[in-house]
């Protein structure tokens, strides 16, 4: 008997490994989507590093 | 017998496929969520760009999945006795109740949290709410507990609209309540019209259906009573800022007809329906379905002809 004998199983496992690979490429599709639609939009640009704050902007006398 | 041909008996009919997996999470079920999310979403006043519309329709199907899993998880038992539902995964032996369990509990949080990330986190407080009153008010308490665990467990799949229309406004208003409302008053005929010709499925797992614990002729009583008070709510909803003169007729209609099937079930005797094989309670089981998918449909052609300018009030 052949030692890598072809079992019904073994096309089954191979089917749902199959769709599982195709569920995980259709998610990072489906991610990387939803962040350019995100960034397009701007939805991650009003974090606190994006927001003027006055404060920070040297003033005068501490320039000096 | 070959080591090999001992496998392929013992073995192989166990081994579950993909399908297997899927069937776990009541694709049928997922379909009416799907639907009902989608127009819940569709009909909201604020629009959602298509990739978040379709990631968040996804992302509650997925959690409707995760509760089907949890569901199948913990009514093993149950499942096994019930005609109906003894070809499901977990009954014939090819997927083990730990596998159930790890993958509801994974695709209940994996769906809540990107729910949350794709449109907003009130939409996945209300996947996350939903799922809970399905597995343990619905699943682990109520269903056999109460005949009434039809009434308060409809609500569970009655949350997918009001999710859908929560993840495009951010917040809960009239018409999501009326939409939920509609699903919640629909599910108790629904069901019981399908526990009359399902004859001792109930009896034979102890799930105390309002069929078996107040007798066929009080469930006949029910039926035409809650097919009464879903026309008002149905009404109500054809008037709210979703609705329109198109969705008010066509309302109407389904109403009269629905309450008129529910008054034949409730005008027969076992007698008669053992005689014509429950051939009414059958239709109207089957009417209960176009109910639902018509009410939906055709709220969504009246959002669909609003934005040209011809639908609403």
């Amino acid at each position: 008997m052949a030692l890598h004998q072809d079992h019904e199983l073994h096309r089954r496992r191979f089917g749902r490994n199959v769709a599982v690979l195709a569920l995980l490429c259709g998610f990072i599709v489906l991610v990387f989507a939803l962040t350019v639609v995100k960034i397009q939009r701007g939805d991650f640009n009003e974090a606190f590093d994006h927001v003027a704050r006055p404060q920070m902007i040297p003033t005068d006398e501490a320039t000096q | 017998m070959s080591d090999t041909s001992l496998h392929r008996t013992q073995l192989a009919p166990k081994e579950a496929g993909f399908g297997d997996y899927f069937a776990l999470l009541k694709p049928r079920v997922m379909s009416l969520v799907v639907f009902t999310a989608l127009v819940g979403l569709l009909v909201a006043p604020q629009g959602m760009h298509p990739v978040e519309a379709f990631a968040a329709i996804l992302f509650i199907a997925i959690g409707a999945g995760a509760a089907g899993a949890l569901n199948m998880w913990y009514d093993a038992d149950i499942d096994q006795i019930m005609r109906r539902t003894r070809n499901r995964p977990i009954p014939q032996g090819r997927v083990t109740r730990d596998e159930a369990l790890g993958l509801g509990l994974f695709l209940a949080v994996f769906s809540v949290v990107m729910l949350g990330l794709a449109a907003n986190f009130v939409a996945a407080a209300w996947l996350a709410f939903t799922i809970f009153f399905y597995i343990v008010i619905y699943s682990m308490w109520l269903k056999r507990a109460t005949p009434q665990n039809i009434v308060i467990g409809g609500a569970a799949g009655a949350f997918p609209p009001l999710i859908g229309w929560v993840a495009a406004t951010g917040q809960v208003s009239l018409e999501a309540i009326l939409m939920f409302g509609l699903i919640f008053m629909w599910t108790p005929p629904h069901f019981w019209a399908l526990a009359l010709f399902m004859k001792s499925d109930y009896h034979d797992a102890n799930v105390p259906m309002l069929t078996v614990t107040h007798g066929r002729k009080e469930t006949r009583r029910q039926i035409f009573i809650y097919a009464i008070v879903l026309a008002p709510v149905a009404l109500a909803t054809a008037l709210s800022g979703i609705g329109g003169p198109l969705t008010l007729i066509v309302f109407c209609a389904l109403n009269a007809w629905f309450v008129w099937g529910c008054w034949r079930i409730w005008q027969r005797d076992e007698r008669m329906a053992e005689a014509d094989a429950y051939a009414t309670e059958k239709r109207v089981f089957r009417i209960s379905l176009y109910y639902l998918f018509a009410h939906f449909g055709v709220l969504l052609l009246e959002a669909l002809l609003n934005n040209f300018g011809w639908g609403g009030w």
